[in-house]
């Protein structure tokens, strides 16, 4: 980011430069997020049994399988968003970048969500907030004050989540003025604005049209250079699109992981293949 | 076989359409007469209030004048010229219900907002503080007068503005903690959630996020309970005790116009009754302009959305 000589105080700044410079030679590493021995349960209903799972870094993993499989309580785990549910629990490891285990005791569970972003189903842009705003959003609640280094962020997440030219002159009108397709690609740049290492994302596309959906599953595979993209989509069309890697759940457990390519062509296990050809589900 | 079970089929076809039909020409009469029960009804709420604006304008109206409304009461049963007018009481009413207003929002809103946002399901203490506001709304404002008595006039030793504010105050938390509470709840958990995706805290979110959206139904909270406390009198009986003089001291008595009219209706002169038609008139005004300054004070940052699809 091209910033004059002034002395960049901003502690928030110190973190992303190294995360991009991070971000970039993170294919060395071998797994971006490591999920180990993962129980959840709401209340005593047990809805995730012994998951593991090692999702590579810079990659779009697709989650798929039938309704009530346990898909959007996985990634829910994955950013602590699933226990603030009220009465649900979860154990186990979640490992980032081979290093740091989300659930352990000393981890704050508000921050480790700067690293881990994530996207809705429903788009929920901020109501009372302009474009601008809700793109900012996160950055200005989180501290962050030196103007001209939000003004550059908000426009370099408007572009990478394409939007930026639809919005460019019209940053200060409210963002639930947009369409549907807009606001989803406005809440993924308001994720990106805080520069995470993962973006999660909620059957991103299912609330929105064809047309919407297409830009979306672009923007997937532009952003997975910078970022770890894990979906749950139950499309298994856009999954075999977008995704580089699948894995299928089926009640609470993970029946296969592997290349999309090898999941829809020759999946090895039967419950798998009677899935992608539309038997159940 | 096929025919036979299609041949079923629309004979219960014509079967329905037959009931359907029979029936119609009844729904469509009682449909006109439930319409005009309801216009009627509302006429019926209506009426009342329209009357009684006409009639405090028709007779409040004439009464007001520069002298009713910056000179201190004059002798009672004086001619009109020397009969002064109720300033301290228009200035009462600003400072105690000014006052009251300062004491009570902030209790109010941050309670509304504690019982919404941080107390979860059917825990002790927040069904306690649930209880306890309901049964405060419904406390007779005279027993919050001999409250407000005891408390406070006993040990400032005089009747004071000071106690006028907070009986009112009393009045005026359960109201704008049940309307906050219930305008937060309306706010849809997924802006909640969005907040805590980018990793803010949960009072930021309250305060920035939230709060922000349920602006103006926060704001209806107040200005109800503002309009509320402003015409309550038997509190103030007992707390202000009334002046003919302006304000000197948090620890004085001080007048109020509910409290002015009161005393100047109870007069048997007209000229008093004519200040006390004035009185009322101004105070339906003053609490009038405050809820729209109110509004318009809410707005100023306000989007007027307008739906654009691309």
């Amino acid at each position: 980011m091209a910033t004059d000589g002034e002395a960049i105080n901003d502690p928030l700044l110190k973190v992303i430069s190294s995360k991009k410079e991070e971000n970039y030679y993170v294919n060395r590493l071998r797994y971006k997020v490591s999920i180990k021995n993962l129980d959840a349960w709401f209340g005593t209903k047990q809805v995730l049994k012994n998951i593991n799972l090692d999702i590579k870094s810079n990659v779009a993993t697709a989650i798929i399988g039938p309704s009530g499989c346990g898909k959007t309580t996985l990634i829910r785990c994955l950013n602590r968003m699933h226990e603030m549910t009220l009465g649900a629990s979860a154990k186990g490891c979640v490992v980032i970048d081979n290093n740091t285990n989300i659930y352990d005791k000393s981890v704050d569970p508000v921050i480790i969500k700067r690293r881990i972003g994530m996207v809705f189903q429903k788009p929920n842009p901020f109501p009372t907030m302009s474009v601008f705003d809700n793109v900012a959003a996160g950055l200005k609640l989180n501290g962050v004050r030196d103007k001209r280094l939000i003004n550059d962020i908000v426009e370099e997440s408007l572009k990478s989540a394409a939007l930026w030219d639809e919005v460019k002159n019209e940053l200060d009108k409210p963002g639930i003025g947009l369409s549907g397709g807009q606001q989803q690609r406005l809440c993924i740049a308001r994720a990106l604005a805080m520069q995470p290492e993962v973006l999660l994302m909620d059957e991103p596309t299912s609330a929105l049209d064809p047309i919407a959906s297409s830009k979306i599953e672009e923007l997937i595979h532009a952003l997975k250079k910078e970022v770890t993209i894990i979906t749950v989509t139950h499309n298994m069309l856009q999954a075999a699109r977008v995704a580089d890697f699948t894995a299928f759940m089926y009640i609470g457990e993970l029946i296969e992981y592997g290349p999309t390519n090898q999941i829809f062509k020759t999946p090895h296990k039967e419950l798998t293949e009677r899935y992608i050809s539309g038997k159940f589900g | 076989m096929r025919e036979e079970t299609s041949g079923q089929n629309s004979s219960n076809n014509q079967k329905i359409q037959d009931i359907m039909s029979r029936r119609y020409n009844r729904r469509r009469v009682l449909d006109k007469i439930v319409s005009v029960f309801a216009i009627a009804c509302v006429l019926a709420a209506i009426i009342p209030l329209g009357s009684i604006l006409l009639e405090v304008i028709r007779n409040g109206a004439s009464a007001i004048s520069i002298q009713l409304l910056t000179q201190p009461p004059g002798a009672i049963g004086a001619t009109l010229e020397s009969s002064g007018g109720i300033a301290p009481a228009i200035q009462g009413t600003l400072i105690v219900v000014g006052l009251a207003s300062v004491i009570g929002i902030p209790i109010g809103i941050l309670a509304g907002i504690y019982l919404s946002e941080f107390a979860s399901g059917t825990r002790l203490f927040p069904s306690a503080v649930r209880l306890f506001n309901d049964v405060l709304t419904g406390l007779p404002s005279v027993v919050i007068g001999i409250v407000g008595y005891i408390t406070i006039v006993l040990a400032v030793g005089s009747f004071s503005v000071l106690a006028g504010a907070f009986s009112l105050s009393i009045i005026m938390i359960p109201i704008v903690v049940r309307i906050t509470e219930e305008t937060l709840k309306v706010v849809p958990n997924s802006i909640r959630e969005a907040g805590y995706s980018l990793g803010i805290s949960k009072w930021k979110i309250t305060l920035f996020i939230v709060l922000k959206s349920a602006k103006s139904g926060v704001l209806t909270g107040i200005v109800l309970a503002i309009s509320r406390i402003a015409g309550e009198t038997a509190p103030l009986i007992m707390t202000i005790l009334g002046t003919s003089l302006f304000f000197s001291s948090f620890t004085k008595p001080i007048d109020a116009l509910p409290l002015r009219i009161w005393r100047l209706a109870s007069q048997p002169y007209d000229t008093a009754h004519s200040q006390g038609w004035g009185a009322a008139l101004l105070l339906i005004v003053i609490v009038l302009i405050s809820s729209v300054v109110l509004r318009l004070l809410a707005q100023r940052k306000g989007f007027k959305v307008k739906a654009v699809h691309v």
